[in-house]
């Protein structure tokens, strides 16, 4: 019987800490697939009846939604390679040449709020007239993605056994080679968990586009938000453009799980 | 990497080990790093140093700029907005540490015993911190309607009369907390899962044999194996809380009034609102200041977490 009781208590407790996601995105679900009637409606209607797909033919219809979520997949996608293509060699120098303090330095990037970086960059491309186009935004964006590849890649390196990059130069291998050929193919794990880091955190951030962004430039987030507040809010559209927005993260968390969840804990933290 | 769950496992520790090859390696490896420093100067570190500069500049966009010296720090701490602000910061920095973090070791321990659809129902858990903050913070505020909103009408059903919620100055900050607390909880539960799948099972079996109960074996066990795991969780939630931006941005703005404005939206208005460049930079400066303590102060909790396997 106690027995009975504690595994009923146990498995409250699994309800209880689950159900405020669940809860959440499932409204958010239900917002995107009713009509207006039925979103204003108190008390509010649960359950779709029936579901209409007319918000998500209005997000792409009326709000431009195609090219904004064009310019997102610019944005990250190109700062997510740069990223990498940059963050990965200089993870392997720095932990090969125990460069500590550049270490730190990387650290302390990641831990800084993005805003700080905001006020001269923004200067920075009005001088050079790239304010409001998406080449600012993805410069702008390699401070998200660089800090957090490079840390991840530090630490999956230091883990490739020093050895085996001994003996290809014992046999006459460069350090290039070295790396090209031995070091960089045990670390693809950790490329494939910066990689995803990166894309989240690159493609969640808000306050970049807000500020840097223009009219055409912008990314999903703070085109989203805009919508918010220059057009009448209409929660269904609303609902279903915010749902569009999460959904590839949302996707990328489901596949690569465990990937993510590795890189967390291994430092990856969060980006803001 | 079997221990790349650990979060201690991955870092450089800045105290370099003694190895004595090392040091002839160092130049040769520094080619590999160049594309990212001269990146890493461009788009971080010059920003930094020109945000010091900016700090000592009477600068607005739009009008000239005068050196001023430290002029800009002294009217910050005159300045009424800044302090309550900074008050507001302390306030919802707390309860965004201190909420998460008994929540998120609570399903930590949850999580980290064996059960059906373990896997499916972590990952939902571990969602929310993946989401986009904008799109969920827009679904919270139409939740948060005093009128139309779900929450209201799910309170009413067992009693409780309408909240205010964001709408009210004394309970928007505990309301974006709610948020908050929804979004983070699960990244303290990784990093305590994390934690919890490196400790020991010796310990428990002794004091299973020594007839503690489940409390006794928290207690006296569990907690200081893990507690090098719950100060890294509770130096990171003090970053991440200490800059919370988006999902404040977007449901109240700082608002109603001044009420939820924390430092980094005065700091946002600061400078894109009121474009006072120079002010807002001075603001960047104290941020900085306390975030690089901080870091350090990680370094140090992540070196204690360290596991001697």
């Amino acid at each position: 019987m106690k027995r009975l009781l504690s595994k009923f208590g146990f498995y409250a407790s699994v309800f209880v800490l689950v159900s405020p996601a669940v809860l959440v995105f499932l409204w958010m679900i239900s917002l995107s697939l009713k009509n207006e009637l039925d979103n204003t409606a108190f008390p509010p209607v649960f359950i779709p009846s029936p579901p209409t797909f007319a918000n998500y033919l209005d997000v792409f219809e009326k709000n431009n939604f195609a090219l904004y979520l064009w310019n997102s997949i610019l944005v990250t996608g190109g700062a997510v390679l740069v990223g990498l293509a940059v963050g990965v060699p200089a993870g392997y120098g720095i932990a090969r040449g125990k460069a500590h303090k550049f270490a730190i330095l990387i650290l302390v990037a990641r831990m800084t709020p993005a805003l700080s970086y905001l006020i001269p960059l923004f200067l920075l491309f009005q001088i050079t007239g790239l304010v409001g186009t998406v080449t600012a935004l993805v410069i702008t964006h390699l401070v998200i993605t660089i800090p957090i590849i490079v840390w991840i890649m530090i630490g999956y390196f230091e883990n490739v056994p020093m050895e085996l990059e001994d003996a290809a130069r014992i046999d006459g291998a460069s350090t290039w080679q070295a790396f090209r050929h031995v070091a960089l193919p045990l670390a693809r794990p950790g490329i494939v968990v910066g990689g995803i880091l990166a894309f989240i955190f690159s493609w969640n951030n808000f306050i970049f586009s807000v500020v840097l962004g223009g009219k055409a430039s912008r990314t999903l987030p703070s085109a989203v938000y805009n919508s918010l507040t220059f057009e009448q809010i209409s929660w269904g559209p609303l609902a279903a453009a915010a749902l569009l927005v999460t959904l590839p993260v949302l996707l990328l968390t489901v596949l690569a799980q465990r990937e993510i969840v590795a890189g967390l804990s291994a430092g990856g933290l969060k980006d803001g | 990497m079997t221990s790349s769950t650990l979060p201690a496992s991955n870092l450089a520790s800045p105290a370099p080990p003694a190895a004595a090859d090392s040091q002839d390696f160092t130049p040769r490896y520094w080619l590999f790093s160049l594309p990212a420093v001269l990146i890493i100067a461009s788009v971080i570190v010059f920003p930094w140093l020109f945000t010091l500069y900016m700090s000592t500049q009477d600068w607005k966009i739009g009008g000239g700029q005068e050196f001023i010296g430290l002029q800009n720090f002294v009217e910050l701490a005159r300045d009424p907005r800044f302090i309550e602000s900074m008050g507001h910061t302390f306030y919802y920095t707390v309860l965004a540490v201190v909420l998460p973090i008994l929540f998120g070791t609570a399903a930590a321990l949850v999580f980290h015993r064996e059960f059906p659809f373990r896997g499916l129902l972590r990952t939902i858990f571990v969602m929310p911190m993946m989401a986009t903050p904008v799109a969920v913070a827009l679904v919270w505020t139409m939740m948060f309607h005093p009128q139309l909103g779900v929450l209201n009408y799910l309170l009413s059903l067992v009693g409780i009369g309408p909240q205010a919620w964001v709408y009210s100055p004394n309970t928007v900050i505990p309301t974006l907390i709610l948020v908050e607390v929804w979004h983070w909880t699960p990244l303290v539960m990784l990093i305590v899962l994390g934690g919890l799948a490196g400790l020991p099972k010796e310990p428990y079996e002794s004091a299973l044999i020594d007839g503690a109960n489940a409390w006794h074996m928290f207690r006296h066990i569990t907690l200081p194996l893990v507690w090098p795991f719950i100060m890294v969780a509770i130096v990171i939630r003090t970053i991440d809380a200490l800059k919370a931006f988006d999902t404040i941005f977007v449901i109240t703005q700082g608002g109603p009034g001044t009420a939820s404005e924390t430092l980094n939206i005065f700091l946002y208005l600061q400078a894109f609102q009121f474009y006072k460049i120079g002010y807002a930079s001075a603001v960047v400066v104290i941020f900085f200041v306390i975030i690089i303590m901080l870091s350090l102060l990680l370094l140090y909790a992540r070196q204690k977490s360290k596991w001697n396997a």
